[in-house]
């Protein structure tokens, strides 16, 4: 029962790490580069202390759009966190997959402190995705929709 | 199983084991439960069948904080849950003797009763010595037959083999019991659409009522304290509420044992409504194998994880869309 | 005594349906419970228990309470409507209506529990005689005839009839309502039925448990026994038997945050569980032999001191089918007896 009107402003999430993507994001903002107000950034310390969890909680909470920045392979600010980053959310993500949930409500980026364009970039086709998508509603808490 | 209680009161008279860990008669033919034995009168009520299904290395991890050896009965797949456990330092080597008993494939009373067989009184061939390809039941409403293959429990069918990874002494034949492939029903959910893969499991976890059996019988469910009991947090671990949290608890848990998973069944054999969990687990364990190598947990008690590893050309998230 | 063919409770079910909310037993994926029925649900009347008791009837798993939300700078606190359709649970058996019973003590009671009470008093129970009992059966130690369930209607399905007895004022209106599809009929058949019942019940294993020794008056003995240090171990402190219980009552109170508001519900608990009785100062019951301990005691020594020596288990099995370590209150009651006979 996805709502496909003019009116749909999807809620997305997206969790940023500290050192490189919440950066970029700053940079995005100060160099002007435009992104849609819907994306709401929640700063972490790494891509890594992103726990599943915290991506099924901002579903269930009424997220249409969960993405994940954190700094390039390689270049993580811990040396490795984004690499162990990168398996688990390959693997949530294949499972989202599997329960049926449609791909692409949820991404992972690397971002880096200078891509401020890159991030603009990212956000402003996330939310043209998620808008073509429509309301979640396979992993939403019915209690939070009234 | 005469020659296991044998072993086990040498092993308790000469001092090498404290106590026996393994199953004790029911009160009905089929329902034996895990106990501790100290001594050979209460072996009298030893038993090892069919219907003895439990995973017993859990119950190693108490009794790895007890004084003196326990002598542990080991299935083949139960051995490579104990070594996962080793691997995560949560059973101490030294004090089990893990006796490795045969086993020829385990049986699921539901299973049998889903057959209409009800009143049951009496079971032939459910003993590891009759080697019986049939089961006989003594009912209330007369005499019942049926396989011993179809009785048996899922993860029977898709056998892991007969070997058995660590032990100290090994009682009693085993027989491979795989008829199946173990990726087969998860490869059929894939190729479901969207919307088909939704209902599917939409319909499955609307009967899950929150009991945590699949979560406290895990071998790998071994945190002190687990996410879902925190009082801090708002994640209610007992409601069911028929829409998110019953989805958002058997992904988690099956998040929280990925990589850690031996596909040892239990999840599946005490859900009291039936509901196939190994789906979520095996599903993880085929995209490690795809994603990142073959890789079965406990088969070692060395190598590392695949969630706790990484290379530097490890797969993108994206794959999962791409594929 | 009237009667109805098995092929016409389709037709029966959607009259009944017409004007009330109507539950059955139904087959879910391969499992029985009861459920609202709708026409494309698959009922099962064979299915002698369904996996849950049916007390979600009167006393769901989870209900919302209240439900606080903000309005401009205030708070607005909206309660949940009360129970306020008629509504009828089709199929119950003699147990799980005993069941009712024992909840009837908890939440019938001052202070009346008035979600509970708004569903009873809408509820019409139609029980089924237990047509072949099975081995885990037990409910003639509570002293339970399987075979004359106690309800607003009895019913007994022989040779594809239903035999319909309304013993109730309510049964009487629902009688009343469903007349056109029922035809009159005479007891022999149920009274044989009834008989072949009590045949079978007699042959059960359990029939003839002794709960000798367990009453309200033998707290400290039962309670200080070295009996559980050794029953409790395998017990895996999973939920299972409380919620497949048709008589465990308790509850626990929660607060879930809808992002916009509060919705303040219940649900089930269970003693098992490590939170249960959680309070500020921490948790009074502190090892898995306490819990464990606490579930049995309460059914065997506390509820029938505090109700007349009612106990708060009726035999219905689910725990002895389901429990996945095989541990039950049979197993429970067995061990005690043998303990008594040592001595």
């Amino acid at each position: 029962m996805s709502i496909k009107n003019e009116e749909f402003r999807p809620k997305i999430v997206a969790f940023c790490c500290n050192w490189c993507s919440y950066a970029g994001a700053d940079l995005a903002g100060s160099s002007r580069l435009a992104y849609p107000a819907d994306v709401k950034i929640i700063r972490v310390p790494c891509s890594c202390r992103v726990n599943p969890m915290f991506i099924l909680r901002a579903f269930e909470k009424g997220a249409d759009g969960v993405i994940l920045c954190g700094c390039h392979p390689g270049d993580c600010h811990y040396s490795t966190g984004n690499y162990y980053a990168r398996r688990r959310m390959t693997l949530l993500f294949s499972m989202l997959d599997y329960i049926g949930v449609e791909n692409g409500r949820t991404r992972v980026e690397w971002v880096s402190a200078a891509e401020g364009v890159k991030f603009s970039q990212t956000m402003n086709e996330f939310v043209e995705k998620i808008r073509s998508l429509g309301e979640n509603v396979r992993l939403g808490d019915l209690r939070c929709k009234n | 199983m005469q020659e296991l209680i044998t072993r086990a009161k040498e092993l308790l008279e000469n001092g090498t084991v404290a106590r026996v860990l393994g199953w004790k008669a029911g009160d009905l033919p089929y329902n034996p439960e895990p106990a501790y034995f100290t001594n050979a009168e209460e072996l009298k009520d030893f038993v090892y069948n069919g219907f003895c299904g439990a995973n017993l290395s859990k119950y190693m991890i108490e009794a790895s904080k007890l004084e003196g050896k326990t002598l542990v009965c080991l299935k083949p797949c139960d051995t490579y849950s104990f070594n996962q456990l080793l691997k995560e330092h949560r059973v101490d080597r030294e004090k089990a003797y893990i006796v490795g008993v045969g086993c020829k494939g385990k049986l699921n009373i539901e299973k049998v009763k889903s057959f209409g067989i009800k009143g049951i009184e009496s079971v032939f061939g459910a003993e590891m010595t009759d080697n019986a390809d049939t089961l006989t039941f003594q009912t209330i409403y007369g005499e019942k037959t049926c396989s011993y293959a179809e009785a048996m429990l899922e993860r029977c069918h898709v056998c892991k083999g007969k070997e058995h990874v660590i032990y100290d002494e090994l009682i009693g034949e085993s027989k491979d019991t795989k008829d199946a492939e173990r990726f087969a029903e998860v490869e059929k959910i894939e190729a479901m659409s969207p919307e088909e893969k939704f209902a599917f499991f939409q319909k499955e976890l609307s009967k899950c009522i929150r009991c945590n059996a699949c979560r406290n019988v895990c071998p790998a469910c071994s945190c002190r304290k687990c996410v879902f009991d925190s009082t801090k947090f708002d994640s209610a671990q007992k409601a069911n509420v028929d829409s998110f949290e019953e989805k958002m608890f058997h992904i988690i848990r099956a998040f929280h044992v990925a990589g850690r998973c031996t596909d040892c069944g239990e999840c599946s054999r005490v859900c009291p409504q039936g509901i196939p969990l190994h789906l979520f687990n095996r599903k993880f364990i085929k995209d490690i194998n795809e994603l990142y190598g073959e890789f079965q947990a406990g088969a070692d008690a060395e190598t590392k994880g695949p969630l706790t590893n990484f290379t530097f050309d490890d797969a993108e998230p994206s794959i999962v869309a791409n594929r | 005594m009237y009667k109805i063919a098995k092929e016409n409770l389709p037709a029966l079910f959607q009259l009944i349906a017409e004007d009330k909310e109507l539950y059955v037993p139904v087959n879910n994926g391969g499992q029985v419970n009861f459920a609202n029925w709708t026409e494309s649900s698959q009922v099962d009347l064979d299915t002698l228990k369904s996996v849950k008791s049916p007390k979600d009837a009167f006393f769901p798993q989870s209900e919302n309470l209240y439900t606080c939300y903000k309005d401009g700078k205030k708070i607005q606190i909206e309660p949940e409507e009360l129970q306020n359709q008629n509504f009828v649970v089709f199929g119950m058996k003699a147990c799980d209506v005993k069941g009712v019973e024992v909840l009837d003590k908890v939440f019938l009671v001052e202070p009346v529990d008035t979600f509970y009470a708004a569903r009873r008093a809408h509820g019409t129970i139609v029980a089924m005689a237990c047509h072949e009992p099975e081995e885990t059966c037990f409910c003639k130690v509570f002293g339970i005839d399987c075979a004359n369930p106690v309800a607003d209607v009895a019913t007994w399905m022989v040779e594809g009839e239903l035999y319909w007895k309304a013993l109730t004022e309510k049964g009487e209106a629902l009688t009343a309502a469903v007349a056109s599809l029922l035809t009159d009929a005479d007891e022999a058949k149920v009274e044989e039925e009834k008989n072949a019942i009590h045949a079978i019940v007699e042959k059960l294993p359990y029939t003839n448990l002794s709960l000798e020794g367990w009453n309200g008056d033998v707290l400290s003995e039962k309670f200080d026994s070295p009996v559980w240090e050794e029953l409790y171990k395998p017990c895996l402190a999973c939920g299972t038997c409380t919620f497949v219980c048709p008589t465990c009552q308790c509850y626990d109170i929660k607060d879930y945050d809808t992002g916009h508001g509060i919705k303040r519900y219940r649900c089930w608990d269970s003693c098992m569980y490590s939170d249960f009785t959680m309070m500020a100062h921490g948790n009074n019951r502190t090892s898995q032999l306490q819990r464990f301990r606490q579930r049995f005691m309460h059914k065997l020594v506390y509820f029938p001191a505090n109700n007349d020596g009612m106990y708060s288990c009726v035999g219905c099995g689910r725990c002895v089918e389901k429990c996945p370590s095989s541990l039950n209150i049979v197993k429970v009651i067995k061990a005690f007896e043998k303990q008594g006979g040592d001595q």
